[in-house]
């Protein structure tokens, strides 16, 4: 492994010093997360698990139906939450690489990398639950609405950040090359959001009916506001569990590393 | 500064011309992928000129594409990139030759087949205006914010389609005020917003794609 | 009885109602399930790797991607 580097960042120590034995140096700070961790995971778990079911229960049980839309607003108590958590989790991976990029802090790129699929299953819902609710409100089950549109193009921003990020033999390349990319990713998104929002404007199809009312009752704010709540508690439920398998990935790759070494 | 930038240029330039396949690959691929689609939509001649400013696009597009990998792979391989990195030329500048070159060698023959390729669609005479100033404005961004995907592929497994996947997302809103600045020019609308956006969306691209690029570039031969 | 079949119903939206929340909770738990025992298999090879390198010395070390 090379190491050409000028001007070597004050903090850059750690991770940029490969060799058998620094990798395990290299997790010392994980150590603590790691104790961390195992301690707010059954947290996280039953939290989620109280809010789910009564959201669940608020969701499809407890709350009318709309005098408009009737029974299908019912799907916006999983689509909506779907929606925020897709961009909740992009803005995250991009927080998370920015920090793993300026202070190199390992558990940052971790973040980033356990993220991704979460966000990625969230979109994928937000555009599937989307897609039934579009079927009995606009009579089609894809519409190129400006919104769906948008998730759509965020779908493959993440498969991008996935197919990246899997694509280097060494994992430590594939944090960097793909914390690049969602930074300028991140970037990007606004700009897409306004070219696309601009297109669907100018190509607006007239049968399409607006889904949002003007004001949403509270009898439908609370289930939404519960699941909501229940999908972040759950991303962080996974995040935790996802962060803890790829630092005992990094150790067994460590380990196997010394093996090879003979250390 | 500009000294080093016009000997990248013409040092890429020189091998382009000597391996001369790439940017005819590219071309020939834009003018073919045009002209299936009139077999897959039929030869209508009203439905051709409706489509010809989207069709045209998404095929300049893609070619602008094809010629990307090769971007940076040859000097990475042979080992030039770690020496430009280590000289004492700024990487950012390094990136911007590479950047131009390649928008000479496939964005420039791309523009100039274009107008050959709306006469074979049939489109509005109005609509050529609007085109070659998209292109001459879009064509630009495509070459710049390839080169970032161009710089992060490198050493990574199945490259080529990996590429596809992470910066034809960014390329969407390129594509949208192509287009619509090809159909403003068409239906004798005012042109000059849409080209203003494109113009826009250059500035950016020239202000953020080289340091991504860059940044790109030293972590791959770190 | 009654009231139940009409809950299923959801005012004849039930066949959008329904999966749109079932797939969400198909989705959420695979994914979730499929982490945890990533988590598990993971942390069963470090034990091994761990017991092995102790006990047998420098065991056969095999190269994962």
């Amino acid at each position: 492994m090379k190491s050409y580097k000028k001007g070597p960042h004050p903090r850059a120590r750690g991770p940029d010093i490969r060799g058998a034995g620094n990798i395990m140096h290299r997790f010392a700070n994980p150590n603590r997360f790691m104790r961390l961790s195992q301690r707010a995971v059954p947290w996280f778990a039953a939290l989620t698990v109280v809010l789910l079911a009564a959201g669940l229960y608020l969701a499809l049980v407890a709350s009318p139906a709309d005098y408009q839309q009737g029974e299908t607003v019912r799907i916006m108590y999983v689509h909506v939450p779907s929606a925020w958590m897709a961009m909740f989790c992009y803005s995250g991976m991009a927080a998370a690489a920015a920090v793993g990029m300026i202070w190199k802090h390992p558990l940052a790129d971790l973040a980033a990398k356990s993220t991704a699929p979460i966000g990625a299953c969230f979109t994928f819902l937000a555009l599937l639950t989307g897609s039934l609710w579009g079927k009995p409100m606009w009579g089609a089950w894809w519409v190129w609405d400006a919104r769906l549109t948008s998730v759509l193009v965020l779908f493959f921003l993440y498969l991008g950040y996935i197919a990246l990020n899997n694509a280097f033999d060494d994992p430590a390349r594939g944090a960097k090359a793909s914390s690049i990319l969602v930074l300028v990713g991140f970037v990007n998104v606004p700009i897409i959001k306004f070219s696309v929002d601009w297109w669907n404007t100018l190509h607006q199809p007239a049968s399409i009916a607006r889904v949002e009312g003007p004001a949403i009752h509270a009898s439908m704010l609370w289930p939404l506001l519960v699941m909501a709540a229940g999908f972040t508690t759950y991303y962080l439920w996974v995040l935790l569990v996802r962060m803890r398998g790829e630092i005992v990935a990094g150790k067994i790759r460590a380990l196997r590393l010394r093996q090879v070494h003979g250390l | 500064m500009l000294n080093p930038l016009l000997i990248l240029i013409r040092r890429d330039l020189r091998l382009a011309v000597r391996q001369g396949m790439d940017s005819m690959m590219a071309l020939v691929f834009f003018v073919l992928a045009v002209v299936l689609f009139p077999f897959g939509v039929g030869p209508e001649a009203n439905v051709l000129a409706r489509i010809a400013a989207g069709v045209i696009w998404v095929a300049a597009l893609l070619a602008s594409m094809l010629a990307l990998e090769r971007l940076f792979q040859a000097d990475y391989e042979d080992g030039s990139l770690e020496l430009l990195v280590l000289a004492p030329v700024p990487m950012e500048v390094v990136v911007a030759a590479k950047i131009a070159a390649h928008w000479l060698t496939t964005g420039l023959p791309l523009m100039a087949a274009a107008p050959l390729l709306a006469v074979l669609l049939g489109m509005e005479a109005g609509g050529f205006a609007g085109l070659l100033a998209a292109l001459a404005l879009g064509t630009p961004s495509l070459s710049l914010i390839g080169a970032v995907g161009a710089a992060l592929i490198l050493g990574s497994r199945r490259g080529g389609v990996l590429l596809s996947l992470l910066i034809l997302p960014l390329y969407i809103p390129v594509l949208i005020f192509g287009v619509a600045a090809v159909d403003a020019a068409a239906g004798g609308y005012a042109l000059q917003p849409h080209l203003l956006v494109l113009t826009g969306l250059l500035l950016a691209a020239l202000a953020l794609a080289p340091w991504a690029a860059a940044a790109a570039l030293r972590q791959a031969v770190e | 009885m009654d009231s139940f079949s009409s809950f299923l119903n959801m005012g004849g939206h039930g066949g959008f109602v329904w999966p749109s929340f079932g797939i969400t909770v198909l989705v959420l738990v695979v994914l979730l399930v499929t982490s945890l025992r990533s988590l598990k298999a993971r942390e069963s090879t470090l034990a091994k790797l761990r017991g092995g390198a102790t006990e047998t010395g420098r065991g056969e070390a095999t190269r994962e991607a």
